[in-house]
Parts: C-alpha cells; structure tokens; sequence
C-alpha cells in the first residue's frame, strides 16, 4: 500500500496526539525534559567545577617546575585543618568573624531604611530611595573602596573634618575597623532589598490586628513584624555573609597588617605561588562554611523571601 | 597522442615554473627575514616606542604576551609547547627557567653591547649557570630604604630601622615572600652566629631565625605595600613614614614634592634583576640576537630604563637617560661606583640545594608558607 499525502497529515497529528498521552501518562518525564537543560548546564558548569576544585586538593605542585603531580595526599587538607600550625585556621577565623561583624551592622543598618521605604514613605520618596540604593551599585566596586581609602587616610577627608572642629585624628586607615566600615558600605544594598521585599509583604491588616489585641509598638513589632522579616534578613545575610567571606580586594587596599583573609590566601597561591592545589584545598572551607549557613537558613524560611 | 602528452608535460613544466617562481622567493624571503618572535614580558617591556623601531630595522615582527607573576611566565614556558621564542625573567623565576630545560645558552660574542654592562650584570648568578649564560641581563632595581625626611630626623645608616619599636604603625614593606631575603641579610651582616652566606639560602636555623625577626618587624607594619603606586600613596599621605621601597616610587614622591630620601643602608640590599632569556626550543634565534643587540645598546637601555623607572645594565646608557629627563641617571644610580652594585644582592629562586651538598636548604614554597605565617602572626 502506498501512503499518500493525504493520510500523512492524520498520522503526524497521531504521533503528536501519543507524544503528549506518553508524557501526560509520566508526568516525571515532562519535568524531566523541561529542566533538563538548565539542570545539566548547573550541573556541568556548576557542580563539575566544585568537584574539579575538590579533586585538585588532594593533589600537590612542584614548585620548581610548576608541574601538578598528579599523586594523591591529603597533605594541603592537613596543612588548613592543622592544630599544630594554627595559620590557616586562624586566616579562616578572622575572616568568618570579619563576615559576620558585616552582617549583622548591614542587618541593623538596612532594616530602618527597607522599612521606612515599604511601610512609610510615599510612592515618590521610595522610588528616589531606590534609586540612592542602588546608586552606588553603578560605579566601580573598585572605585568604591578606593574613594574610602581617601576618605580613611591620615590626610584624608575625616581627618581633616576633625581636625575642621578641633577633635584629634581618627587614625581608622588601615585597620581591621576600616575594613568593617567599607565591607558594611558596600554590601549595604544586598540587605535593604531583600528586607524591603519582606516588610512590604506584611498585610497591613496583621499590624491592625495586633493593634486591636492591645499590643503597642514595640509589642507589634517583636511578635509580628520581626518575625515576618526575619526571612528576608536571612536571605540579605546570605548575600552580605558570602560576599564578605569571598573578598579580597578590600584587604588589600584598606586593610592594614593584619588584613589576610581566605581570598588573600587563595588569591596569593594561585596568582604568585602557583600552588593551585592548595588554593583549592583551602577554598573548600568557605564552600563547607556556606554550606553550614545555607543550611541553617533554610531552617529559618529565608528561601520563601527571595 | 604523442603531440598531445608531449603538450601536457610541457605544460605541467611551465606550471611548476611558474608556481616555483612565485613560492621560492617567498620561502627565502621568509628564511632571510626571520619572521616573528613571540615574547613573553612584563606589562610595559614591549612599548611600542622602542618595539617598532626594532620591528623597521630589523624585519622581524613582535608579538608580545603579558604576564602578570614569575609563576605564569614559568607555566607559560612549560605549558605552551615551545611556540613562545623569548621571555624577559626575574631573578625569581630565571634559575627555574634554566632547571627545567625551557632555555638555552647565549653566545656573548655575538652581542656586543654585553661588553659595555656594569661587571655584575654580564655574569650574574640568577641567569649564567657554570659560565653558562642563559639570556642577557635587562633592567635591574635596588630595593633602598626610603624615609620621609620631615618626620625622621635621624634614621642612621642601617636597616636596624625597619625592625625599631620607635616606628611602631609607620612602617610599611613589600607584601613579597621574597621580602624574607631582607631580613636574611639584615641577620648575616649583624648576626654572624648564625652563619648565613648568602640571603637567597637559608638552612632551617637560619630560616627560623629570619622568620621570627620578621614576625616581630609585623608589630610595627601599618600595611604590606603591593606595589609602587600603593607604597607612594602610604608614604604620601602620612600613614607610613619609612620602608623597604624603589627609585620608581622615590622619584614620583619626589616629583610630587614630598619630602621622602632614599638610600642603601651599610648592609647592602636587595634587588630585583630581569633577563631576556630565549627558549630552547625557538627556531628564530636570528630575530633573537637582532633583538639582544637592540635592546642591550645604550639607547634602548636608557629609554626602557627612564620609561620604568629601572635601571639599565649598559655603562652608557646615563648620558642618553639625562637626554630623557634630566638628573634621571642619578636618580635611578645608573653611574654608581662598582661597590655600589656589588653591594646588591639581586633576587635568586631558593632552592633546596644550596652548594654543601646537603640539599637542605628552604625552597621557595617553604618562604611563600612563612610569609602568610608572617603575616597571620
């Protein structure tokens, strides 16, 4: 029997017509086809570089002729975790603390803003308050933290203003409370955000309700507000925490003597050094500390406000 | 048929003819001319003000490849299969160069300029191995201490300076493992109990003891400077007012009108030392050696020497350095007398063999470990 043009057109829309009956019969499969790609691309790109990374650890460098030997130790693991030559641990402790120090003056800092910005001010007002937040973003990073180290400096704008109302030198330049002050500035818009997206999703209702239950100010704001918010300040926490965790640029332009951080490490091993092997040894222990925080922040609803 | 194949060979003949008429002249051309040299160099050393001349005389072509640390210039010599020709390397990384096999020697006779370098640049230790020159020295920079002048009346005349409690928050120094070697000389020249020899080789007594001096020299740090321009700023500003430090950032404080001096303390000092090598694998040693003259002649010296703020290695070059900008020579010591130089000791790769056949010397990867130790105290 010979087909003709005539019944192609019925058999093609059958086939189509089973596709869709295969796939609607293994709902798993639709899913699977639609996030495959994206899957694969996280997967491949993402994860596969995380392992390399990890794989590249339990190998060594000849530092004489550069070349990876290809044997396996777990010597650059012994060297971070040592408690004999505390070095690395220590660089890893200062810098989780460095971490957590912004976040939590980002946290204080942002929640007044994101907070006059969902609940007070008018349309107008917050979306010139947008754009102030968002302001900095548009210049340099690295622009940023430089106009600091002007403003930081021994005959810089502070110390000159000081001097302006007969106060002594702040002598802040280079210290461990400059960086503080900067890794606060500039990761400030990663908190207001995602805390303004949580206060503005509070129905108004909620706060008259407390108000009709007795509860003044304060009483409102720690039982309803607070808790509401929470996971938007865990979800900016995320970003302020990570970002500082990961830097080391502003170590190296503000900080003083003491301003060696898991970046500078990493940064010095791979770029002078040439020993990636321990560079990715050591850069495991902030995925495995933002592992630990991610974790506890999904414990406290902080997915649920991105 | 005969006729027709005796057309076809004549024509084929002619063909050939034709076709070897247009490509041998091509291929001599191209044997006479060299064609390129593929160049490994730090950021600035292939400046187009002395490249392109060079490129007019010579007919060779350059093509350059930044590198941004000694490690990269040793990856990209091993990694790269032999495609790159040259490479202008420190003294940290030449020794490293040379071990591994990536260069091969230079003949001296047939660069004449070599003759006219200040005596401690034609054989220098970081790039001639057992009379062996492996490239021709380049540029070099003394390590001198600078101090800000209205703030320190009396520094003396050693670097027992940069280790004193009295300028405890005003010091800063190079954030460089090989930073090390300065205190190494510092402790050979005032502590000869503990028998070092030479800075670049430290056995593990005198390793320690270089590493807790420089643990306590930390208290004093306000920064680890990380190049010319940050160290210019924290002297600038105030917040530093003495250091390790080079004539490049002498002179831009000086042409700042800040008032800064420079000087090398009676132990001598460190100092940094280029070389451009040539890979054993090039096959445009021509072009090379047009490019060793080139850029050993006095001229060339001078303008890359006055561009960067180094120094040349040719005695002839100050007069052309003055013709650039004025008092240059001075500032940069290109006519010092010879013990100025032989007071320098020019940075070298440690290596675990340091010549008593014991192999027990710090290697590098040893020194970069103390430094963040160093620096995390």
């Amino acid at each position: 029997m010979a087909v003709d043009a005539s019944s192609a057109g019925p058999a093609l829309r059958g086939a189509r017509r089973s596709l869709s009956a295969f796939f609607w019969r293994r709902p798993w499969l639709k899913v699977t086809a639609l996030l495959g790609p994206p899957l694969a691309w996280l997967v491949l790109i993402y994860l596969a570089a995380l392992a390399a990374l990890l794989i590249s650890g339990f190998w060594t460098s000849d530092f004489f002729t550069g070349r990876i030997v290809h044997d396996w130790t777990l010597e650059n693991f012994k060297q971070v975790f040592s408690f004999s030559d505390t070095t690395y641990l220590r660089i890893a402790w200062s810098t989780i603390w460095m971490a957590a120090a912004v976040t939590v003056t980002d946290a204080v800092l942002a929640f007044p803003i994101a907070y006059y910005m969902a609940r007070i001010a008018r349309p107008r007002t917050r979306a010139l308050l947008f754009v102030l937040v968002l302001l900095p973003l548009w210049s340099s990073y690295i622009v940023r933290v430089y106009a600091w180290r002007v403003i930081l400096q021994e005959n810089g704008i502070l110390n000159w203003a000081l001097h302006g109302v007969g106060l002594p030198d702040a002598n802040l330049a280079f210290t461990n409370t400059s960086m503080w002050i900067v890794f606060s500035y500039v990761w400030l818009p990663f908190m207001i955000l995602p805390v303004f997206a949580a206060l503005e999703r509070i129905p108004d209702n909620y706060l008259e309700a407390s108000a009709d239950l007795g509860a003044r100010g304060f009483r409102t704001f720690r039982s309803v507000i607070l808790p509401l918010a929470l996971p938007g300040l865990v979800a900016g926490s995320i970003f302020t925490f990570s970002l500082t965790l990961g830097d080391y640029l502003t170590p190296v332009l503000i900080g003083g003597a003491n301003a060696q951080f898991i970046g500078n490490v990493v940064f010095n091993n791979v770029g002078i050094a040439n020993n990636v092997p321990f560079a990715a040894a050591y850069a495991v222990l902030p995925v495995l500390v933002i592992a630990l925080y991610l974790a506890i922040a999904r414990k406290l609803g902080a997915f649920e406000a991105l | 048929m005969r006729r027709v194949k005796r057309r076809h060979v004549a024509f084929a003949v002619a063909a050939a003819a034709l076709l070897a008429a247009f490509i041998v002249p091509s291929l001599s051309v191209g044997a006479s001319q060299g064609g390129t040299l593929k160049m490994i160099a730090w950021d600035g050393y292939l400046d187009a003000k002395w490249v392109t001349p060079f490129e007019k005389q010579s007919g060779c072509k350059i093509q350059g490849k930044v590198a941004g640390s000694s490690s990269e210039m040793v990856s990209l010599m091993r990694n790269s299969g032999g495609q790159y020709d040259m490479v202008s390397a420190s003294g940290d990384a030449s020794l490293r160069l040379i071990y591994g096999g990536y260069v091969q020697p230079v003949d001296v006779s047939k660069i004449p300029q070599w003759k006219q370098f200040q005596a401690p640049f034609k054989s220098p230790p970081n790039n001639t191995v057992d009379g062996k020159h492996y490239g021709i020295s380049l540029q070099f920079g003394p390590n001198t201490l600078l101090y800000r002048t209205d703030k320190i009346k009396n520094i003396g005349n050693s670097w027992a300076a940069i280790y004193n409690p009295k300028y405890k928050g005003k010091l800063t120094v190079p954030d460089n493992a090989i930073q090390i070697a300065d205190a190494a000389l510092y402790l050979m020249k005032t502590k000869p109990s503990l028998g070092i020899k030479d800075p670049y080789e430290l056995n593990k007594t005198q390793f320690d003891a270089t590493v807790s001096l420089l643990k306590q020299q930390k208290k004093l740090v306000k920064k680890y400077w990380t190049g010319s321009g940050d160290n210019a700023q924290l002297i600038k500003s105030g917040d530093a007012w003495l250091g390790p430090s080079w004539p490049l950032t002498t002179g831009s404080l000086l042409a700042a009108k800040v008032p800064v001096r420079e000087f090398i303390p009676k132990e001598g000092a460190t100092g940094w030392l280029d070389t451009w090598m040539l890979s054993a694998k090039s096959k445009n040693t021509d072009c090379a050696y047009k490019w060793y003259r080139y850029i050993s002649s006095p001229k060339v010296q001078a303008l890359q020497g006055v561009t960067w703020g180094e120094t040349p290695v040719n005695s002839k070059a100050c007069p052309y350095m003055n013709k650039l900008s004025k008092g240059s020579c001075k500032i940069y010591h290109a006519a010092e007398p010879l013990a100025y130089y032989r007071s320098l000791y020019f940075w070298k790769t440690p290596v675990p063999d340091c010549g008593n056949g014991k192999k027990d010397c710090m290697d590098f990867s040893k020194w970069e470990n103390a430094w963040t130790e160093i620096k995390a105290s």
